[in-house]
């Protein structure tokens, strides 16, 4: 039917069938090397001791505390972070307002901090050298080396997650829906639930999945402030490590292959959201002007 | 400007302007008084160590050697992913957030395994001479391993939405391949490259987990300076970690204005709405 059957598209640079061919080759090579084998180091390991070894392992009580205060943790760390995801992104979105932008940076914060500085700055809050700590401590509210504490530095650490994910959506769908929700009377919630929950929930949902990855495994914060407790305030990155260093390595490797099997789980999530179209609104921060295309410059 | 009809402004600034407040803003303030009751003088001793000059040395020279490699290596991967369709790239695609996904201590212990002397790749470099676990070189490919995907994903989104034209027409005048890369493709890159390469050069500057595993933690040659804040920690001298991890956390404002200005200026040209 077309004229041109044959040469549809022309060749773009870097298409020439060598190149190419390097390109990929060298690319899986190194990817494998880096990402692939740290995977399937894990399974190996695990079971190098024998089936026997990694159902004990798992099954030892020590390990299912672990587990439990894991879960726990992401089941009150994770709809905080959600609730204050969506609070954030609905008055940075819907509402003008001085210090807008700086507002946004400071969510970002604790991106940027590292996980240690963030598990000794808790310390300072709520330690016995901190500002709240002798104060707490004398109505003996136990808040560092305990579960609290565990859960407020899985909390900071994972802060930003489901406000990054939700703030640029809203933003590039504007406020007209909400607006007329509103005028024709409906209340604020009645807005929410019924007009803006329905554009967001996959964003959403796809800020929760990464928040719970990251609070399922973050050690650096949480091994300044758990006192590493065994059968009390061990998470299961911590008690990986506890294995780890007891020379126990076929059980470290067993109790990770928990969390590595919840991270792939954690990537599947998110390419299925991805389908649905999460995630594929980002800040315009990173993309340059496209200056091809004349109708997309206007200053 | 138009007047606002939206109600709940109250409500969700002031829950966010609390939940920022209790959990981001306070402790850090906390650390910062920590770090400043101690005195210029007691401050700048601690800070200023041999040992933790060593700390910043080791940790500084391991993030840019573990971002240049990204650099290059991201850059190559993100292209081979928009530009190139083979059997499995979707699977490639996904692989690339497994660095995200993966916690941070379970990295740390693969890598140890995969390149301790008896390891699967840690067993042929032995043999030829290069030792990887417990030395610089295992911080660098922890780091290399947890900031992958910054650079891939902060330019994969800039490729895809490259003008075909634009090369098309750079083609037409008779450029080669190699000269349309670098004076029409690169430019159009950078800002994103470098706000990939801020990205992972500051979260390496950060990592602890993946990195603890593997780095052998020998004071002046392999300790990066969050595992002696850890230490000092362990020490009970709290005024010595506050000091140190406000070294830490100045690093990381000075990133994060870096990568806010890198992105206003890459801004420059977009639609102002």
């Amino acid at each position: 039917m077309s004229a041109t059957p044959k040469r549809r598209k022309p060749p773009r640079v870097g298409d020439g069938t060598l190149f190419r061919r390097l390109l990929i080759g060298i690319v899986l090579i190194v990817g494998a090397f880096l990402i692939l084998a740290p995977l399937l180091i894990i399974g190996v390991e695990a079971f190098s001791k024998g089936w026997q070894v990694y159902r004990d392992t798992i099954a030892h009580p020590d390990t299912l505390h672990a587990i439990g205060l894991t879960v726990l943790t992401a089941l009150v760390a994770v709809p905080v972070n959600t609730a204050f995801g969506v609070a954030a992104a609905w008055s940075i979105t819907k509402f003008d307002f001085r210090g807008k932008r700086f507002l946004l940076v400071v969510i970002e914060i604790p991106f940027s901090v590292s996980p240690i500085v963030a598990g000794v700055a808790y310390l300072f809050v709520y330690g016995l050298q901190g500002i709240f700590g002798p104060t707490l401590d004398d109505y003996g509210v136990k808040i560092l080396f305990a579960i609290p504490g565990i859960i407020l530095a899985s909390m900071f650490v994972t802060a930003p997650f489901v406000a990054r994910e939700l703030i640029p959506l809203m933003q590039a769908q504007g406020r007209d829906l909400e607006e007329a929700a509103t005028s024709l009377g409906a209340s604020g919630w009645r807005t929410f639930f019924s007009v803006t929950l329905p554009n967001i929930k996959w964003a959403l949902l796809y800020g929760v999945v990464l928040c719970n990855a990251r609070v399922m495994g973050e050690f650096g914060a949480v091994s300044v402030v758990s006192g590493n407790i065994r059968g009390q305030t061990n998470t299961l990155p911590l008690h990986i490590e506890l294995l780890y260093h007891d020379y126990q390595a076929a059980g470290a490797f067993a109790a990770s292959s928990i969390l590595a099997l919840i991270a792939v789980f954690t990537i599947i999530a998110k390419v299925a959201l991805e389908r649905q179209g999460a995630g594929r609104v980002r800040r315009p921060a990173t993309r340059p002007a496209l200056v091809a295309n004349p109708a997309e410059k206007t200053s | 400007m138009r007047r606002n009809v939206l109600p709940g402004l109250r409500l969700s600034l002031g829950v966010t302007l609390l939940y920022v407040g209790l959990i981001v803003v306070l402790p850090l303030v906390a650390l910062v008084f920590k770090a400043a009751s101690l005195g210029p003088e007691d401050y700048w001793r601690i800070v200023s160590s041999t040992r933790a000059l060593a700390s910043y040395r080791v940790t500084v020279l391991s993030a840019l050697g573990a971002t240049i490699f990204n650099l290059f290596f991201g850059l190559a991967l993100a292209w081979v992913l928009t530009r190139y369709r083979f059997p499995g790239w979707r699977i490639v695609d996904a692989m690339v957030d497994l660095p995200f996904a993966l916690p941070t201590a379970v990295a740390g212990i693969s890598l140890t395994a995969l390149f301790a002397a008896n390891g699967w790749f840690g067993s042929i470099l032995a043999d030829l001479g290069v030792k990887v676990a417990y030395t610089p070189l295992g911080i660098m490919i922890a780091m290399c391993f947890t900031s992958l995907p910054f650079i891939v994903r902060t330019v994969q989104p800039v490729l895809e939405d490259l003008d075909p034209a634009l090369e098309e027409a750079a083609q037409s005048l008779g450029g080669s391949d190699w000269t349309i890369f670098r004076k029409v493709i690169l430019p159009l890159l950078t800002p994103a490259l470098l706000a990939g390469v801020s990205l992972s050069f500051a979260r390496s500057l950060g990592e602890f987990g993946a990195i603890i595993f593997i780095a052998g933690n020998q004071p002046m040659s392999t300790e990066i300076t969050a595992l002696l804040v850890f230490i000092r920690l362990e020490e009970y001298d709290y005024q010595a970690a506050a000091a140190i991890a406000s070294v830490l956390l100045l690093t990381a404002f000075v990133m994060l204005a870096l990568t806010n200005w890198m992105q206003s200026r890459a801004l420059r040209y977009t639609v102002r709405n």
